[in-house]
């Protein structure tokens, strides 16, 4: 026979057997998927949420009620709503800053660090000029905590362009050492001397306090997270500088021969993402607690990758996933009086980076048949 | 005992939990998968050992359920980066988070129960007359005895078998190890497993020799020490054993200093491993500045097989 036979009747030669086909169908990437659909998202956030109710189950709770507990604790009373904002705040401002650097690759991890950097020099304000009237002393704490925040990110950027240090490693490394700083002054030199040991400097005046809305704890810092936001975007899309982070972000071996200079690029886009960062840090301590204390971030700057991650590093998702994940932390805390622990919020943080990543890989297969 | 002494057996003991993490990151790391998840494996690690200890009292059954459930998280990480190709730098931070919160959540009813003595010591009573010998080797745990044998055992497979030939062809380059036949993927599976179960092992020993009561985020960074340390030991355990100790003196160092009665504040002492982590890195990038690394080559490219971009 010429033909070439169909398959699945191969005509058998005397004591050879067909060759077995080992799967049936088969998983391969499809080029021509790009970007995983919206609803992936929440996929994956609904399935981390019954990941984790296995472990709420093994609690002895049932996750249903603490799910409902947590959501009704965050979204729908007023206190709730504006908690929740509050809290959006520092996630947005940080999740902004290690958006621009993810952008060119640049895996910043030290938002924590430079949080406390931009609070303990915006403290320092307070400290060393009490007294200013607030047209003073605002301004000055927001350029303190920009350069505070900054300079923590230069630290990370210089040993990467310079001695080709993993900027991982580092900014880790740096956060470490910018909380045992904090908690060097709030036990040490800045401490409160009438707070009876409190681990915290002295309650800032009114002059050194950003404005809240009503009665409410709502501050003056959304106004600057929500103008970061507007900047970063438009710099991104109009701008020659966005341009080039765009250039380098899609193709570095491109943007280097078409003489965009890399390493000053990152210098510059890690200075920025520690001045995002810093200032969180200032709008935390001036508009939330208003005074530099030990413990002052639950770990804004690490839900603030995972907050940049599943807004997929655009700017006007990452205002949702912030408010998104302010939710988690309220509804974290308010699920403590069923005799959780608020780091539920943390645990459901890290599943849903997991089922995010995941899902957004599987939306790029397709299911093929072999033969 | 002098001081030096005093250093060197600070070293071993606080040095053994990194010995532990950086030998499982080179395993990993070796075929060709970044491992950033250390910190979450070594606390899950931690928090298991606690918990499994403080309710059977056995430590069999402890050592057991810290392997399995590292193995289980190596599962999930080798799943994502191995099969579905995702960023291993996303999975690893993905890991030390998930990590970390779980481990605070599940250790919460536990938190600062002390566990004394639960690995058992060998007693080695002849040496206790040799000077520093016997202050170093006479009363050690079991767990640290293990991690000799362990870097032994891991450089003699990297370097002596035909399985570390393998290892390192896939680590190197993929495509050439699977047309000689290698299976790539299932190696790298292997590799991230058993890479992750001795992570957890670190942090079951931090917690069960080294600081015998479960606080939330204990390991206190060492999780990225150790990946830091994978990169100074040029991925090759018997360099990682010196490396871990020398960190185990840095990361007590700041301790005895202030035991001498030094007017610095303890914060900015307990900041030396981490400035010393950059530090070294920064020299190590400078004296290597044209030089490779001794990274493995593919280290952190998805091996694809039939597919062309």
């Amino acid at each position: 026979m010429s033909e070439r036979p169909a398959a699945g009747a191969l005509p058998l030669e005397p004591g050879t057997a067909p060759a077995p086909r080992r799967f049936i169908i088969r998983l391969e990437i499809d080029p021509s998927r790009k970007e995983s659909p919206w609803w992936m998202t929440i996929v994956s956030v609904l399935l981390a949420l019954l990941f984790c109710a296995v472990f709420i189950a093994a609690n002895g709770k049932n996750p249903w009620a603490v799910y409902e507990k947590m959501f009704t604790g965050a979204f729908t009373t007023e206190f709730g709503i504006t908690e929740t904002l509050v809290k959006a705040i520092p996630l947005l401002l940080c999740g902004l800053g290690v958006s621009i650097a993810y952008r060119i690759a640049v895996w910043n991890i030290g938002a924590e660090g430079q949080f406390a950097a931009g609070a303990i020099a915006a403290t320092a304000v307070t400290v060393y000029f009490p007294d200013l009237p607030f047209y003073a002393s605002i301004p000055l704490m927001v350029l303190f905590s920009i350069v505070g925040g900054g300079i923590w990110g230069a630290l990370t950027a210089l040993p990467k362009t310079y001695f080709q240090v993993n900027e991982l490693i580092t900014s880790l490394m740096l956060n470490y050492v910018a909380l045992l700083l904090l908690d060097y002054v709030v036990f040490g030199p800045w401490k409160d001397p009438k707070g009876f040991n409190f681990p915290g400097t002295p309650m800032f005046t009114d002059a050194e306090s950003l404005p809240v809305l009503g009665d409410t704890r709502l501050h003056f810092g959304l106004v600057f997270a929500l103008a970061a936001v507007l900047l970063y975007a438009f710099t991104m899309r109009y701008t020659r500088w966005g341009y080039e982070l765009r250039l380098i972000g899609a193709n570095p071996e491109a943007a280097k021969n078409a003489g965009i200079r890399i390493k000053r690029h990152i210098i510059i886009v890690m200075i920025v993402s520690g001045a995002l960062a810093g200032l969180a840090g200032m709008s935390e301590v001036s508009g939330v607690t208003h005074r530099l204390m030990y413990g002052i971030s639950p770990g804004y700057g690490y839900t603030a990758i995972i907050v940049a991650w599943i807004a997929k590093l655009n700017p006007f998702g990452l205002v949702v996933s912030s408010v998104l994940f302010g939710g988690l932390i309220v509804g974290g805390y308010s699920v403590q009086t069923m005799g959780l622990p608020s780091s539920i919020s943390n645990m459901l943080q890290g599943a849903i980076l997991f089922f995010l990543i995941a899902g957004n890989m599987i939306a790029k297969f397709r299911l093929r048949r072999n033969g | 005992m002098d001081l030096i002494t005093q250093l060197l057996v600070a070293a071993l003991s606080s040095g053994t939990p990194l010995l532990f993490a950086t030998l499982g990151g080179i395993l990993i790391e070796r075929s060709g998968i970044i491992q950033l998840g250390a910190e979450g494996l070594m606390l899950m690690g931690a928090v298991m050992a606690c918990l499994t200890y403080i309710h059977t009292g056995s430590l069999t059954l402890t050592l057991l359920a810290v392997l399995t459930v590292s193995a289980a998280l190596g599962l999930i990480h080798s799943f994502l980066t191995v099969t579905l190709r995702v960023n291993q730098i996303v999975s690893g931070l993905a890991m030390t988070l998930f990590g970390t919160g779980l481990s605070a959540y599940l250790g919460k009813p536990i938190t600062g129960t002390p566990i004394p003595g639960a690995v058992p010591k060998l007693d080695l009573d002849f040496l206790d007359s040799v000077p520093i010998v016997g202050d170093l080797f006479a009363h050690l745990d079991l767990l640290t005895w293990f991690s000799f044998l362990l870097v032994i055992v891991l450089h003699l497979f990297i370097h002596r078998t035909s399985w570390g030939l393998h290892l390192r062809a896939i680590g190197d380059n993929p495509p050439t190890a699977d047309v000689m036949g290698i299976p790539v993927q299932l190696f790298r599976y292997g590799c991230i497993v058993v890479g992750s179960m001795l992570i957890g092992l670190a942090g079951a020993d931090l917690l069960l020799i080294y600081s015998p009561t479960w606080i939330e985020g204990m390991t206190a960074g060492r999780g990225w020490i150790a990946v830091a340390l994978i990169i100074f030991a040029r991925w090759n355990p018997l360099r990682a054993m010196f490396c871990a100790y020398f960190f185990g003196v840095m990361d007590t160092i700041g301790f005895k200093i202030q035991l001498i009665g030094s007017a610095i504040p303890s914060y900015f002492l307990k900041m030396i491993p981490y400035i010393v982590t950059i530090l070294v890195l920064m020299f190590l990038g400078y004296r290597n500045r044209n030089k490779p690394s001794g990274s493995p080559e593919a280290l952190g490219t998805p091996y694809i097989r039939e597919q062309r971009f």
